[in-house]
Order: C-alpha cells, then sequence, then structure tokens
C-alpha cells in the first residue's frame, strides 16, 4: 500500500514536471520576440546589421534621440495624439456605459427591453463594415484629421455596456438608490456619487482594456488622419513599413516599435491581475 | 397608493435620459454610416485619376461583379485558411492550459504563466506585425539564427507557407492566452463534485476529461469559436503591415478588409461598399449564434443539469 502510493507520488511529480516543460516552452514563445526587441533597441544600426546578439549594446540612448529627432517622423507628437485619444476614449467609454447600463438596470420604462435587445443586437457588428460610410460621413462634416470621430463614438460601446450590466446585478443594491431618494438626492447626483464609487473595480478594467485597444487601433485612423501633425503610432509605424527599409537605421525602428508595445506591458504587469480577473468577469458567463 | 405609482412614472423618464448618450452617438457614428454604406453599394463610384467617376445608379452590378470576375472570394479563402491555421493550435493549447490550471491534483502553481500568455493580446497588432517583419525578414535575427547554427536560411516573406504561418502563428500569439482563461473560467464552473464522483470511479485524467470536462464546457467552446471566427474575418493588422499591404507572395495572404481597405484608399467607394455589406451579412449569421450563446445561456445550463442527472 505504502509502495503504491509513493510510486503514484513519483508519477504525479513527472506529469508536473512535463506540464511545467510546456508552460516554459509557450511562455518562452510568448516572450522571445520582446526580448529581442528589448536587446535591439540598445543596439546601434551596424551592430544589428552584423548578427543577432542575446547581449544588450550601448546605444540605447543615441537610438532614443536619433529617432525622436527624426525629421521623416513625427514621433513625438505621435506618441502624444495617442495618448490624447486613448485616454479621451476611455473616459467616456466607461462613463457613458456604465451610465447606459445604469438606465437599464435601475429603471423601468416602456421601451427598456427592446432598448436592450437592440444594443446586444449591435454587439458584434464590426467599425469595419461601416467605415465606408462614416469616412464619408466624417468627411463631409469637416472631421478629417480631427480627433472626435476617433473619441467620441466610444460612448456607444456595447461591449463595455454588458460587462458594465453584469458588474451592476452583482453589486448595486438597489435598497442603496432608493435610500438616497430618500434622502433627497437627485437622479444624477445619485449616479455620479454613489453608482460610479461602487462600480469603480469594475470601471479601472474597462478603462484599461478601452485605453489599450484605442492605443493599438488602426484602421480607421489610418484612413481618418493624414496630416502628419496628427498621425498616431500604428500609423507612423505603417509607414516606416512602406518606406524604403534597407536605408533605414534599423536602431530606430526597433524603438519606435518598443515605444508603441512598452507603456501598455508596463502598465500591464503592474495590473496584471486585475486584468486577468477582468476578463473572466467580463467573459460571457455560464 | 397613487402618489407612489405617479413617482414610479416619473422615474422612468431618467431611463430615457440616460440611454440618450449611447442611442445618440450610435444613430450618428455607426448607424448612418452603415446606412449610408449599403447604399453606396447601389451606386457606380470610383476615381480614375483625379476624375470622378458617377455616382450613377447601377442596382446590383457591384455585387455581379464580385461574383463574376472578383478576388474577394479568393481574399475570404486566405482569411479562412489562415484563421484555420491559427485557430487549430490556439484551441489545443488553450484546452490542455485550461485543463492543467484547473486540475486539483496537478495543483500547478499558475499566475505567472496566466500573466505571461495572456501579455500578447494586449500588444499592438501593427507594432507586432512590424516586430516579426524585421525579425523574419532575409537578413533579419531569426535567419542570423538559422545561420549559425548551420541550417539554410528560409525567405519566410518571399514563400505563401511562410507568409501565412507567420501571420497565422502571430494570431495563435495573441489569442491563445485569452481563450485558455474563459475555457479556465467555464471548467471551474462546473460542479466540483463530479471531479469527485468520476475520481472515486477510478477514472484517469484523459477519461474526467473527455467524459465530464469536454461535454460540460461545449456551449462555451462553440462560442470561443465563433467569436474567434467572427474576430478572423476582421483580420487586418498583421498582415497588412507584414506585407506592407500588397498580401504578397502574389496576394496570397491579402485578407477581406485588406481588399476593403484598397478600396476605401483608392476612394472606389461602390465596390468598397459592396464588400462592406457582404462581409457584414457573413458576420450577421455568424453572429446571430453568438447571441444565442449569450442570451439563452440559462437554457443550456438547464439542459446539462438535466444531463447530468441522467448520467448519474
Amino acid at each position: 500500500m505504502k509502495k503504491s502510493k509513493g510510486s503514484e507520488k513519483i508519477i504525479l511529480n513527472i506529469e508536473r514536471a512535463f506540464c511545467y516543460i510546456i508552460l516554459i516552452l509557450l511562455s518562452i514563445l510568448c516572450l522571445f520576440s520582446f526580448y529581442v526587441l528589448i536587446i535591439n533597441t540598445t543596439r546601434s544600426h551596424p551592430d544589428i546589421a552584423k548578427g543577432f546578439s542575446l547581449i544588450p549594446g550601448k546605444s540605447f540612448l543615441v537610438n532614443l534621440n536619433n529617432l525622436l529627432n527624426n525629421a521623416q517622423l513625427p514621433v513625438l507628437s505621435g506618441l502624444l495624439n495617442s495618448l490624447i485619444i486613448s485616454t479621451i476614449s476611455a473616459a467616456l467609454a466607461t462613463y457613458f456605459s456604465t451610465l447606459t447600463a445604469f438606465a437599464i438596470h435601475a429603471y423601468d420604462f416602456k421601451f427598456k427591453k427592446y432598448a436592450f435587445g437592440f444594443i446586444m443586437m449591435i454587439m458584434m457588428i464590426p467599425t469595419q463594415v461601416s467605415a465606408l460610410g462614416f469616412v464619408k460621413l466624417m468627411s463631409d462634416m469637416g472631421l478629417m484629421n480631427s480627433f472626435i470621430p476617433l473619441t467620441v463614438p466610444t460612448i456607444a460601446s456595447p461591449i463595455i455596456f454588458f460587462f458594465m450590466k453584469q458588474y451592476m446585478e452583482s453589486a448595486l443594491p438597489m435598497d442603496l438608490v432608493e435610500a438616497a431618494r430618500i434622502d433627497g438626492a437627485r437622479e444624477f447626483r445619485i449616479f455620479n456619487q454613489i453608482v460610479l464609487p461602487i462600480m469603480k473595480p469594475a470601471i479601472a478594467v474597462q478603462a484599461i482594456f478601452t485605453f489599450v485597444s484605442a492605443w493599438n487601433n488602426y484602421f480607421i485612423p489610418a484612413l481618418l488622419l493624414n496630416k502628419d501633425g496628427k498621425k498616431t503610432l500604428p500609423i507612423l509605424i505603417a509607414q516606416l513599413r512602406g518606406a524604403d527599409f534597407l536605408k533605414f537605421d534599423m536602431g530606430q525602428v526597433y524603438m519606435l516599435i518598443a515605444l508603441a508595445i512598452l507603456p501598455v506591458i508596463i502598465v500591464y504587469l503592474i495590473l496584471s491581475k486585475n486584468i486577468v480577473r477582468g476578463i473572466t468577469l467580463g467573459s460571457v458567463k455560464g | 397608493m397613487m402618489k407612489k405609482k405617479l413617482k414610479f412614472v416619473s422615474y422612468a423618464k431618467w431611463g430615457y435620459i440616460f440611454l440618450a448618450p449611447f442611442f445618440i452617438t450610435y444613430l450618428i457614428f455607426s448607424l448612418i454610416p452603415l446606412v449610408s454604406t449599403f447604399y453606396n453599394s447601389f451606386f457606380e463610384n470610383y476615381m480614375v485619376g483625379l476624375m470622378q467617376v458617377g455616382p450613377k445608379f447601377v442596382g446590383f452590378d457591384n455585387y455581379k461583379a464580385i461574383f463574376l470576375h472578383s478576388e474577394l472570394l479568393m481574399y475570404l479563402k486566405n482569411t479562412c485558411i489562415i484563421w484555420v491555421m491559427g485557430f487549430i493550435p490556439q484551441i489545443f493549447f488553450s484546452l490542455l492550459l485550461a485543463a492543467w490550471f484547473t486540475d486539483l491534483k496537478l495543483r500547478l502553481k499558475t499566475g505567472v504563466f496566466k500573466t505571461v500568455i495572456y501579455m500578447p493580446n494586449l500588444i499592438m497588432a501593427a507594432a507586432f506585425s512590424m516586430l516579426f517583419f524585421t525579425m523574419f525578414s532575409d537578413s533579419g535575427p531569426v535567419n542570423n539564427l538559422l545561420t549559425s547554427m548551420g541550417i539554410p536560411t528560409y525567405r519566410f516573406l518571399a514563400e505563401v507557407a511562410g507568409t501565412r504561418g507567420l501571420i497565422a502563428f502571430m494570431n495563435f500569439l495573441m489569442w491563445f492566452g485569452n481563450t485558455t482563461i474563459i475555457l479556465m473560467a467555464a471548467i471551474m464552473g462546473i460542479d466540483t463534485s463530479l471531479f469527485e464522483a468520476a475520481r472515486i470511479d477510478g477514472a484517469n485524467s484523459w477519461q474526467t476529461f473527455k467524459r465530464i470536462t469536454m461535454p460540460l464546457i461545449r456551449p462555451i467552446l462553440a462560442y470561443v469559436m465563433i467569436t474567434s471566427l467572427i474576430g478572423g474575418m476582421q483580420m487586418f493588422d498583421v498582415p497588412q503591415i507584414l506585407t506592407n499591404g500588397s498580401g504578397n507572395p502574389d496576394r496570397t495572404s491579402m485578407t477581406a478588409i485588406m481588399y476593403l481597405n484598397k478600396h476605401l484608399f483608392s476612394k472606389n467607394y461602390g465596390m468598397a461598399g459592396a464588400v462592406s455589406v457582404i462581409l457584414f451579412i457573413i458576420t450577421c449569421v455568424l453572429s446571430v449564434f453568438v447571441f444565442k450563446f449569450i442570451t439563452q445561456d440559462s437554457d443550456y445550463t438547464k439542459v446539462k443539469k438535466r444531463k447530468k442527472v441522467r448520467s448519474l
């Protein structure tokens, strides 16, 4: 009896070791390209051309400086534009999605069922299929090279709305709203001062997701922004890809990619626990 | 009593007020553009040099052109092939990892791994693709590595399999972590007493997985697959940057949205409209299934429970 227990333990340990080996291999697969990226941001163009190395070089600041002073690529304004668009998108999307969710959650009105059904129905429609009409309308309204078409539409975010509603059902007791009403608070104040603070965890998670997806967005901005000073980072990367590649300083190429990727990775590593939990909250329960 | 009812009615007004921003925004920035896209698909409207042709109403001519001598069908095929190439390893590893992470006997330390495998999902696809382009270019780090190990170099971006493979590989890397976490949540939702019962009956890990886990997470698996297919239909950033919009070699890695993007840039609005409408219809058909999974979720659980009882 004792013997079989011992051998069972050995088998379990072998199984465990096997799992860890596969997991480590997959992790290497995920991290390898980022490792190459970080190493190559620190190496000069001739170094990179010479061949691959696992050891960092000393040209990090030179590369950064060269890139920021590159006359052909408005990198600094690109960074700033991406930051502005992403921040406004995150703020608008979370505030108004919570408001929409509150409207469905807390009030009873005639068209409630239809409104909810409608939002669920439009959830899966991709932005690309209405891009033609969108770009035409924006150019008719004189909004080319404006940030309005890239930020304001996030007010209507069905997926964030759905997430907020799910969270509200478990986190926001209606008694609280009733109590505030008895105390004489108006509906807008109830929302801003009672509902929003309670929804903070959900808002934080969704703000990160919206920020990241706006930061990474390429399709629509590329169709709307054509002035150099208005371009965002993904457009600059595409521009770099289209340029005559061999003439370009590879140290700068890697540095631009790093500038686009690393801010998101750093924020993610700091908040990863909340984010990973957020995905399961957001995915459909069941 | 009467007073209370009146008060109730007055609150309903706030429901409409709070819904208004969503619906007004949706109307202006999504619904009107969508209708306008449909409308445009029935017109001949394109640019020849600086000269504009149309707009002239042509009925279904744009659609006819697409189905008769079009490249769209080929590009849809490309999209599907690349999607399948990425989805098979994605679902395989996601199932494997989800099963391991939730295994009560193995009790793996999962925190770091979850963080690492989910990370590529948040990376800017354009930058990730650019990174892969530099890494897998003819004289890039990967080919350097191959040479130093004595393996002949491979021109990834000149070969059909190489280019499609790279796109599929990037899609796999970007999405398998996400799928793993969704499947984990599904498996953790299963009543643990079922696993307990299986263990007592002497079932091994594979039997437990096949007889209990798989049947019970089947609705979620279907959900994952369809949402991934809808996402795959929208594949754009990665192949666009990797191939500089050309879909080379020989347009075998051109996706449907890349084709749409091309028409939008050249202001060929009639064709762009028709392509959009076709893509819209395809996504709608797929979405109906997703919609079912979301709204009839409780029915599925009921069915599951009934099955559980029967099998016990």
